[in-house]
């Protein structure tokens, strides 16, 4: 009989602080998860939508291969206009 | 009558103890698993996102490799046709006359150019003898000495541009013509026009 009452004491003195101090550890930490999980989420489609203008940058390809050809075009003549030094 | 009130007082408060921890276990375990869907529900968009990121940045590579082939081309081309036509030293002198201590970093495909030492060029050549004088001998302004070195001599470009006007003080003659002496003690006198200061005699403009 006593020693079930010691196991009823430990029951409540240990096991069951015990028990809810590791829960409540478990959800702090998975708390404390969230926030960083929605932040990611926000940097991911902030830096998505700044990619949008990444399409644009077939326009800049052109130009910059229509710019260093008109180039190429300019420096052609010059190199028949000037002598060599 | 005890013993058995003892072992149900004992029973009960084992099942006590019991149901605090089921109890404990089901409120913690709930609350973790509703954390849990919303870690879900944000690495869910998280995965969305970083796809599109994925997706959208995939061409970018070699559109940008290729933009830097074609500005790379643009660069060593205009690098050589500044060399080929202003001379190393002139060009390293010109490029550091636009961008002051370029002449230090020196062209990519001119493994020489960086040791090269920039003349002045703004002190070397007038903006416009330079513009002339890259136009070639054949320019009016070298007419005079055609078959002389080209306008860009560094060390003697002052001199160069000097040779092309007219022969005054050039070749420093032991004597120049005097100046003309003026006034009423002038060796020569000239007669004083009367028509010089009086009305004219017909205006301009009228027939």
């Amino acid at each position: 009989m006593i020693l079930w009452w010691i196991g009823d004491l430990v029951l409540l003195a240990v096991v069951l602080p015990v028990v809810v101090y590791l829960l409540r550890g478990v959800l702090d930490a998975a708390k404390s998860i969230v926030p960083s999980v929605q932040e990611i989420a926000g940097a991911a489609a902030a830096g998505s939508k700044d990619l949008d203008a990444a399409a644009l940058l077939l326009t800049t390809q052109d130009q910059v291969t229509q710019t260093v050809a008109g180039v190429a075009n300019y420096g052609g003549s010059l190199d028949v206009i000037l002598d060599d030094a | 009558m005890a013993p058995v009130f003892a072992f149900a007082a004992a029973g009960a408060v084992t099942i006590l103890a019991a149901g605090l921890i089921v109890v404990a276990l089901v409120y913690y375990l709930i609350s973790v698993i509703v954390q849990l869907r919303k870690i879900t529900a944000g690495l869910a968009e998280t995965i969305t996102s970083v796809s599109e990121i994925v997706q959208k940045s995939a061409p970018v590579n070699d559109v940008v490799t290729t933009i830097n082939q074609q500005l790379d081309a643009g660069v060593d081309l205009l690098e050589g046709l500044l060399v080929k036509k202003a001379g190393m030293t002139d060009a390293v002198g010109l490029v550091d006359g636009m961008y002051a201590g370029a002449a230090a970093a020196g062209f990519r495909n001119f493994p020489e150019s960086p040791s090269t030492k920039a003349p002045r060029i703004g002190e070397v050549y007038t903006r416009g003898t330079l513009t002339l004088a890259r136009l070639g001998r054949e320019a009016p302004i070298a007419a005079g000495n055609p078959a002389g070195p080209a306008l860009r001599d560094v060390e003697r470009g002052s001199l160069a541009a000097r040779l092309l006007y007219p022969e005054i003080r050039q070749t420093m003659p032991k004597s120049l013509a005097r100046s003309p002496v003026i006034g009423t003690d002038a060796p020569v006198q000239y007669e004083q026009r009367d028509d010089i200061g009086a009305p004219r005699k017909r205006l301009p403009g009228r027939v």
